[in-house]
């Protein structure tokens, strides 16, 4: 066992782990955070994305000890105060998912995205999101999702007037 | 409590999702998530071989391992008699063998589970799987369905006797549907004015790929035995348990919580739920399995996998006379709860929108030491879709017509609905000239033809095709009394309950178990309208036998067309039943009582009451009408009378680069009618997405098995699904002819991407270089398969064909002069 | 699927790692960023008793120059790489061939040294760096070793890293005002590379003084096309003299067959690739 210290959605966690032990798993076994999901063995889909430390990464793909002294933020920490992300509702209002199980990942790398690039041509969400599949969507809305997001996260963007439901993210 | 209700107009409506609140925020119960106290798991010691028997099994270092609660063969389980079920028998005669929920001493295909290892983490019982020694004698592999179904090969099953499960046959001169298809290619081959054409074509073996890896949790701890699992279909788990296992359909209750898409592919009734239902019992603790991703590959169900021989008797005006179909499907080792009846599917729709005086249909299901296959989106109809639409566009280039001209010389026109089809089906609305004609203003056709006639001309190493499909399909499934005339196992009815609750909130079950298509959203609308209550107000609830007790699932685009019309039914019952205390309360004639908005008036005055007010005096039952019951909540079951038949006109523009083989799709348009829409914004991700799938099979998917029958993609670095860096926009867009046989007026709608986009691909590929000398490319046209068949052409070109021949396709040409009759075997 | 248990290491400095290597003997498995490392644990096609994690040793992910070199730390991550201007400036081909590396998550965590070490016939990097005559800097008990990258990539998966020994770091020669091109030909997106094609060149008065091209996936390590170097030199870079020269992109190479490409179609692809990325290059 390793000990692994790391705040997750803005809480501290120290947790003694086996090494072998993904951070995809500690989140969702150990921490209970089941809003992370894993959809493959080899860092293809995407589903587990998270931010960590400020960088989206699969976390089936990291170990929970590499992870030791990180921030990590999951789909459960993304609203804040009750008001969803902009990501999150544009996901939403473009009907950006169906089945939902791509989701979470989609998300948080969609995200990562526009804190790089905030103003992403068509072309450029379709690169930046090549790293999750989503079998239900065919990608067209969750593009325009993201593309959705930016405009709305433009500094002096107005914000959505129809504004979300209080969220009632991490808890599992 | 008075309520005003304002007019509601839901339905047509582009609704966000009800459901997506809690899926955007992680908030969400897919089955792995759910670990009772105590849960123990399991994991499967699986074949790496594709065939063998099994000399022994040495358990007794798993056993010893950390953890491990036990390891057990079907044997230590006393279940070697266990056989999971197939619900389609085709025919009386349809060999069946016994699908093991454990290896019974040999393995038929590479995955197939061995023994399982209980263990108090996932950890360890994988950990402990490495442990377990089994000895394998490995036998020779049959793979080649085509020589597995001759006289002699080796069979998969020496007890059946044959590796040909069945072999089914639709004549329409048999039915007197219409006439003998024999006869009609005889004649055609003996006059000068007619042309056969004979091709093969080849569904290649796809997987579902659904993004949630399946799992399986059971907890005995209760009086009844809970299931949660990763399925479409709860309703039919809970019935195939009791008929697998033998556990009494009352003492089960199956959940499906939120489900990661399935496409078919989870409608199966798995060995390993089974397991965990029996190690559940035995061990009086929650158990759950799973899977992994390459697990999923390897052994959750395949789809398609057919060889098409295809003869089409044509006269030389373009008049279709005979249509023989012969196919050779894939089963693999076993069959699946639907498997050998997904091909039977497709019978009936390779006529597809075309007037035809005859057709045949054979098909030969056969067993091979693969995975087996089962429902995968569309299931039979995209493989008869691609056969017709190739072949049209086939019949198009040896007849030197307009592809699309040759289609709308054969469709069904628009006033000729009603349609009685060569194969008994009767289409009940369609007009194939309103979505091509807007399919084509879309696309451009015009322009994109002088685009590609302007590149064969300067010889650019990028040539354009275009694709085309003007499918049709038949869904909703499905009348019970055809199902029971195709030897189904079940009916195709669905169930519903609406009631309306003492504070004017509407719960509404339906037994259509929803993974990903926005159920709960359509479904409130729809009831919003019905009752005249607030979308807001309808909570649908399903997926649990528990709560929906009554259904029969989700598969086929049944939910709307079928659950939709069981809700709309329940809900007229909530009406009739509420108009009789409103007349009650409001002392007036039932007669007069009209009910629109959610008010229930009395005709010609003020006077009236809301709904929400009379669920509430049913509540308190103070006051109601003598000789009824005090409750509006009413229970509906809908057998619908008939399929539902959308159609639509797909278009593509293919751009293939000569150089390199590479295949670039450039434009994708698509005018489909689905009938009424009751929420676009679910109808157009729908679309896309079933578009993406189909895409997907012509670009870049395919499940290859080695000689030694490994499955060589058995990962997602292998199994190449498109991310959203391979694909484009889509333009889509629909026009509507009501469906006639249901009171919403619906179509289904969840198919139709699928079963129509592939062959406007493979069209397009082949249109884009035809003219090159290309006929054929298999599915996927990888790059690779373009430049060899490129490399062939050009060989081919440099023996016999001058360079410069006038190459017929796509409208542009006539009739090959090196080949002027335009036969080909 | 979680990976078979292992004993985990993190050292904080190259010795401690160094060290802690010879301790563990040959069983033990470096992890870099882990993005193959972690799927063939996964997978079990791995199984290593210990697992060194070089992740907490600053000094690996330090990229800087001197008069003649770019230094990268074995450590820096695709990420850092692609966005470090001093690559940018003077080996821009590395930035370029690390943008075609699998997808922003995977380039977060994986890494230069990382991804040169694994050795992956078909990964996009080597290439690139024995295009560049990369040196690789690699730290055994005994010092260090400057290893020529023609010298570093031995056969699949195998490099000329020893037992017990580190890879630290990548020094490029600096190319700077070359022009340079990768260009990669895969099945989807997210698929490795079919074919790819690296190409520097050096180009004074409108004629290519020097050319440097690499190629991917087409034999068991990355190869050197010389032969297409040598019929491009003296030439002015147009599209017949890239595709003459592109005749030669196969001399040397034994292409692999599988399911997606068999050799004669790699073959072809490694002519047809070169002949674009030449003139991509050439701009």
């Amino acid at each position: 066992m390793t000990e692994v210290r790391v705040t997750v959605d803005g809480v501290n966690y120290a947790d003694d782990v086996e090494p072998r032990m993904l951070l995809a798993q500690y989140l969702r076994e150990t921490l209970g955070k089941t809003g992370t999901l894993i959809g493959c063995d080899t860092s293809n889909c995407g589903a587990c994305t998270v931010s960590l430390n400020g960088q989206s990464v699969k976390s089936c793909s990291v170990l929970a000890v590499q992870a030791d002294g990180a921030e990590v933020t999951t789909i459960e920490g993304l609203a804040r105060d009750g008001t969803l992300h902009p990501v999150q509702e544009a996901f939403r209002e473009c009907h950006g998912l169906q089945c939902g199980y791509c989701t979470p990942g989609m998300i948080m790398a969609a995200v990562d995205l526009l804190g790089d690039n905030p103003d992403p041509t068509e072309q450029e969400v379709r690169e930046g999101i090549e790293g999750n599949l989503c079998r239900c969507t065919g990608y067209q809305n969750i593009v325009r999702a993201v593309q959705s997001a930016a405009k709305t996260m433009k500094p002096g963007a107005a914000q959505p007037t129809e504004q979300a439901a209080p969220v009632a993210g991490g808890g599992n | 409590m008075t309520t005003t209700a304002e007019p509601t107009t839901e339905i047509g409506r582009a609704r966000v999702r009800k459901e997506d609140q809690r899926l955007i925020t992680g908030r969400s119960r897919y089955t792995d998530s759910i670990t009772p106290s105590g849960t123990v798991h399991i994991a499967v010691v699986r074949s790496t071989i594709a065939r063998a028997t099994i000399n022994s099994i040495d358990k007794s270092e798993a056993e010893k391992a950390p953890g491990v609660f036990g390891v057990y063969t079907a044997a230590d389980l006393g279940a070697e008699e266990v056989g999971l079920p197939c619900a389609w028998p085709i025919t009386p005669d349809q060999k069946a063998p016994q699908r093991p929920v454990l290896a019974n001493g040999r393995v038929n295909f590479s995955g197939e589970g061995v023994a399982v290892v209980v263990a108090r983490s996932a950890a360890a019982a994988r950990d402990a799987v490495e442990l377990v020694d089994v000895d394998y004698e490995p036998l020779d592999p049959v793979l080649d369905m085509e020589a597995a179904a001759q006289d002699g090969a080796e069979l998969v099953h020496p007890d059946l006797g044959s590796n040909v499960s069945a072999t089914w046959v639709f004549d329409s001169a048999a039915a007197g549907t219409g006439g003998d298809v024999s006869e009609a290619i005889k004649a055609a081959e003996a006059d000068d004015d007619q042309i056969v054409v004979r091709r093969r074509f080849r569904q290649q073996r796809l997987i579902p790929a659904f993004m949630e890896p399946r799992s399986c949790v059971v907890d005995p701890t209760g009086e009844q035995l809970t299931i949660w699992a990763a399925t479409q279909v709860p309703h039919i788990l809970r019935t195939m348990t009791t008929v697998t296992l033998g556990v009494p359909e009352s003492k089960l209750r199956v959940i499906a919580p939120d489900v990661g898409g399935g496409f078919g592919g989870k409608i199966g009734v798995l060995p390993e739920e089974m397991l965990c239902v029996l190690l559940a019992q035995k061990l009086g603790k929650p158990v759950k399995w799973t899977e992994t991703r390459s697990e999923c590959m390897l052994t959750a169900h395949h789809g398609r996998d057919q060889i098409q021989d295809l003869v089409m008797a044509v006269r030389k005006d373009g008049t279709i006379t005979g249509f023989d179909v012969h196919l050779y499907a894939d089963m693999g080792a076993y069959l699946g709860l639907v498997g050998p009846g997904v091909p039977i599917l497709g019978a009936f729709m390779f006529n597809a929108i075309y007037k035809m005086p005859a057709l045949r249909f054979t098909c030969s299901n056969v067993f091979t030491n693969k995975t087996l296959t089962d429902a995968y989106r569309g299931a039979g109809r995209p493989e008869a879709t691609f056969a017709i639409e190739r072949m049209m566009d086939e019949v198009a280039v040896e007849l030197g017509r307009d592809p699309v001209e040759l289609r709308e010389q054969n469709w069904i026109k628009h006033d000729e609905f009603p349609y009685d089809t060569v194969v008994g089906l009767t289409y009940d609305t369609g007009n194939y000239e309103q979505a091509t004609q807007r399919a084509m203003e879309l696309f451009d056709y015009a322009g994109l033809r002088r685009e590609q006639e302007e590149r064969r001309r300067s010889g650019d190493p990028v040539q354009l095709g275009i694709g085309i499909s003007t499918f049709t399909e038949m869904c909703g499934l499905a009348p019970s009394r055809v199902l029971g005339s195709l030897d189904y196992g079940a009916g195709g009815w669905e169930a519903a309950n609406v009631r309306m609750l003492a504070t004017g909130k509407v719960e509404v079950t339906t037994g259509a178990s929803a993974h990903g298509q926005g159920h709960e959203t359509a479904f409130s609308q729809i009831v919003a309208d019905k009752l005249g209550v607030g979308f807001d107000d309808v909570e649908i609830l399903h997926g649990d036998t528990q709560v929906a007790p009554k259904g029969l699932d989700t598969y086929g685009s049944r939910s709307l067309v079928v659950g939709g019309i069981a809700i709309v039914n329940a809900a007229e019952k909530v009406i009739e039943k509420a108009k009789k205390i409103a007349a009650h309360l409001l002392e007036a004639s039932e007669d007069d009582i009209e009910f629109a908005n959610g008010q229930f008036t009395v005709r010609g005055t003020d006077k009236g009451k809301a709904i929400q007010e009379i669920a509430f005096a049913a509540f308190m039952a103070h006051d109601y009408p003598e000789g009824m019951e005090p409750s509006l909540d009413s229970d509906a079951v809908f057998d619908p009378e008939n399929f539902s038949f959308p159609h639509g006109t797909h278009l593509c523009a293919m751009e293939v680069d000569t150089d390199t083989g590479r295949v670039n799709l450039r434009r994708y348009v698509c005018v489909d009618d689905i009938g009424n829409v009751i929420n676009p914004l679910i109808v157009e991700g729908q679309v896309h997405g079933g578009l993406a799938q189909g895409i997907a099979q012509a670009l870049f998917e395919e499940a290859n098995y080695d000689e030694s029958g490994t499955l060589v993609n058995a990962t997602f670095v292998d199994y190449t699904l498109p991310s959203a860096a391979d694909l484009p926009s889509f333009t889509t867009e629909t026009v509507s002819t009501p469906s006639t046989t249901n009171p919403l007026g619906v179509k289904g709608v969840g198919e139709a991407g699928t079963i129509a986009s592939t062959p406007a691909i493979v069209n397009g590929v082949l249109d884009a270089v035809r003219h090159l000398g290309v006929t054929e490319i298999e599915m996927p046209t990888t790059s690779q398969r373009v430049w060899r068949a490129l490399q062939v052409a050009k060989g081919h070109q440099a023996q016999q064909t001058p360079s410069d021949t006038h190459s017929p396709g796509a409208g542009l040409g006539s009739i090959d002069p090196n080949n002027p009759k335009g036969e080909v075997q | 699927m979680i990976p078979a248990k292992f004993d985990y290491v993190r050292p904080s400095s190259v010795e401690e790692a160094v060290s802690a290597l010879q301790q563990a003997g040959e069983d033990a498995k470096i992890l870099a960023g882990g993005q193959s490392l972690l799927p063939v644990l996964r997978l079990r096609m791995a199984a290593p008793s210990t697992v060194i994690d070089l992740g907490g040793i600053p000094e690996l992910k330090r990229i800087g120059e001197d008069d003649q070199y770019v230094m990268v730390g074995a450590m820096a991550t695709h990420h850092e790489v692609m966005r470090n201007d001093l690559i940018k400036q003077h080996v821009e081909l590395i930035s370029q061939a690390t943008e075609t590396v699998a997808d922003p998550q995977v380039r977060h965590r994986g890494t230069l040294g990382g991804a040169l070490a694994h050795a992956d016939p078909a990964g996009d990097l080597g290439a690139a760096a024995l295009a560049l005559d990369a040196e690789f800097v690699i730290l055994g008990s005994g010092g260090t070793r400057l290893v020529p990258a023609a010298e570093f990539f031995q056969d699949y998966f195998t490099t000329a890293i020893g037992e017990g020994e580190i890879l630290t770091m990548i020094r490029f020669p600096k190319y700077t005002g070359w022009k340079t091109h990768y260009e990669k030909f895969n099945r989807v997106a997210q698929a490795w590379s079919m074919v790819a094609v690296a190409v520097a060149l050096k180009v004074d008065g409108g004629s290519i003084s020097e050319a440097r091209i690499g190629l991917t996936n087409m034999g068991n390590v990355p190869i050197r096309a010389t032969g297409v170097e040598r019929a491009l030199v003296g030439q002015a870079a147009g599209p017949d003299v890239a595709k003459a020269a592109a005749e030669h992109a196969t001399e040397g190479t034994s292409a692999p067959s599988d399911a997606d490409a068999a050799a004669d179609y790699r073959e072809h692809l490694a002519k047809v690739l070169t002949g674009r990325a030449v003139l991509a290059a050439a701009g």
